[in-house]
């Protein structure tokens, strides 16, 4: 019973909110701008849920893209953060460069990117790449440069390789800052997959939505709004299991500690 | 000292790298043009009315939806965090609004608005509310209770108490919560321009004059330009941050 009250309170705010939404649409009764909540989801199960042509032609092409270009972001900004992270020197030349190229509004660069690349998956790659890899580069650096002095030294007392150090010292207690990192990049990785797509291409969810948009499609528009909802939604719940798994050392050993 | 040095040395050293490589041909100058002709297109743009006009276009749909999200934020953040039982019933609705991409509202947003500023400043505000939104939250939770306790035996009512110790003790991490905003809120605006055009903005310019084919440098000139911009608020909120909180930092130095 307490159970239940529980996820009756939890769930409250939504029911009312989509209660909201049903009765005024089916008072306005506009279906073609206001489209009534049983409607959306009605749309929502039709046009994707249980419509495998249009994961594969909408659906995979999309996710390629955002995966191949956070996967690049992931490569180079831990790589990067780690080297800039271990040199102080290396963090002072470089930091104003990064400060200024991290400043710049990531969908700014989509025109020029564009002109240079095409508009080929390529240039996603690139595009999602180049916005992401700056919360994954600065949490992994601040994460380096802020290992225990004492767990390094005791690594180097027992002549620890500087390879082994890396792996096992430093990447390790660095790991739940670039964890964090990954978190923030990944919902960006989205916003410029979608936004990438609208601009210039010929599939994907973010083509499917402007186009909707241009044939004055609102249900369609409505549908792949809740479909990019529970993809954001499904990928961190996804890299929220790989944190766990990764970083379960971790808790026992902070807890340990304590 | 040294740092400035050594951050002015690498920002040279970028510079004379990219501008060597055009001039001795390793990269093709209408792909990458030489940096200095790059510098010379940001000046150019830089005192061009018709360019700043746009650049105030941009910062007035990202001023206006910034300045609501913290309207809407931040009461609903003292409300949420400072009542269990509403931050209970609203979680399943803000955990499933939240992980939406913001920039795939533009659509609806134009079926419904239309493409004129209103819609500019309402996807800006989305966007921006949710930073102001956790941080207000985890700021009033993470009160002293002590302090909170001792108000409420002194008999301040619970109003009082908000207004003297949670919301004071709280003003940092809302204003942390308003910086990641203001960020967030700058790349939304301009992605709304980029999408729906419509009206002066940065974004709009960009486009334009991606299709038109001008010189490439003017097109690196307004990333340039954008950056700066970047850079300019992310200053100017955090000089700001250290001044309002002068006090703050101390405390928790002496702490």
């Amino acid at each position: 019973m307490k159970v239940l009250r529980g996820i009756g309170l939890r769930v409250s705010v939504l029911a009312a909110v989509l209660i909201t939404w049903q009765l005024i649409t089916v008072l306005v009764d506009d279906p073609v701008n206001w489209p009534t909540f049983a409607d959306v989801i009605g749309r929502f199960w039709t046009r994707w849920l249980t419509n495998p042509d249009a994961w594969a032609s909408s659906l995979a092409p999309s996710l390629a893209r955002l995966l191949a270009g956070w996967a690049g972001a992931v490569l180079v900004g831990v790589a990067t953060g780690t080297a800039i992270g271990l040199s102080a020197r290396a963090r002072d030349v470089l930091g104003p460069i990064v400060h200024f190229l991290r400043a710049i509004p990531p969908p700014a660069l989509l025109p020029l990117f564009i002109v240079l690349l095409g508009i080929g998956d390529g240039m996603k790659a690139v595009m999602i790449a180049f916005g992401a890899v700056w919360p994954i580069l600065l949490n992994t650096a601040d994460g380096v440069a802020s290992v225990e002095p004492l767990h390094r030294d005791t690594g180097r007392a027992f002549r620890l390789p500087f390879r082994d150090e890396l792996w096992r010292v430093i990447l390790p207690a660095a790991a739940p800052r670039i964890f964090a990192g990954l978190r923030i990049s990944l919902s960006i990785a989205v916003i410029l997959m979608v936004i990438s797509e609208m601009v210039a291409t010929v599939n994907g969810v973010g083509f499917e939505l402007v186009q909707a948009q241009r044939g004055f499609r609102s249900l369609d528009v409505w549908a792949t709004i809740v479909l990019l909802g529970m993809l954001g939604y499904a990928l961190n719940a996804v890299l929220a299991l790989i944190e766990a798994g990764a970083l379960r050392w971790h808790r026992g050993a902070t807890r340990t500690a304590e | 000292m040294i740092r400035l040095l050594r951050g002015v040395t690498g920002a040279a050293i970028l510079f004379i790298l990219l501008e060597l490589a055009t001039r001795a041909d390793l990269v093709n100058a209408t792909y990458l043009p030489p940096a200095s002709t790059i510098l010379a297109a940001t000046g150019q743009i830089a005192t061009d009315p018709a360019f700043l006009g746009n650049v105030g276009g941009t910062l007035l749909a990202w001023g206006l939806g910034l300045l609501s999200a913290a309207a809407v934020g931040i009461p609903l953040g003292l409300l949420l965090g400072s009542s269990r039982r509403s931050y209970l019933a609203s979680t399943t609705a803000i955990e499933l609004l939240r992980p939406i991409p913001s920039v795939a509202l533009i659509p609806l947003l134009i079926l419904l608005l239309g493409r004129g500023l209103d819609m500019r400043v309402l996807l800006v505000a989305y966007a921006a509310l949710w930073p102001i939104l956790f941080n207000t939250i985890y700021a009033i939770r993470e009160v002293d209770a002590l302090a909170r306790e001792t108000a409420r035996a002194y008999g301040l009512s619970r109003l009082a108490i908000l207004r003297r110790i949670s919301l004071p003790a709280a003003a940092p991490f809302i204003y942390t919560g308003v910086r990641i905003s203001a960020g967030i809120a700058l790349i939304l605006a301009i992605s709304a321009e980029l999408i729906a055009g419509g009206g002066p903005g940065i974004g709009t310019w960009m486009i334009s004059n991606s299709e038109t084919g001008v010189p490439r440098e003017l097109l690196y000139a307004g990333i340039v330009v954008t950056g700066l911009l970047g850079l300019a608020i992310n200053g100017l909120l955090s000089a700001g941050e250290r001044r309002l909180f002068r006090w703050h930092h101390r405390v928790r130095a002496a702490q």
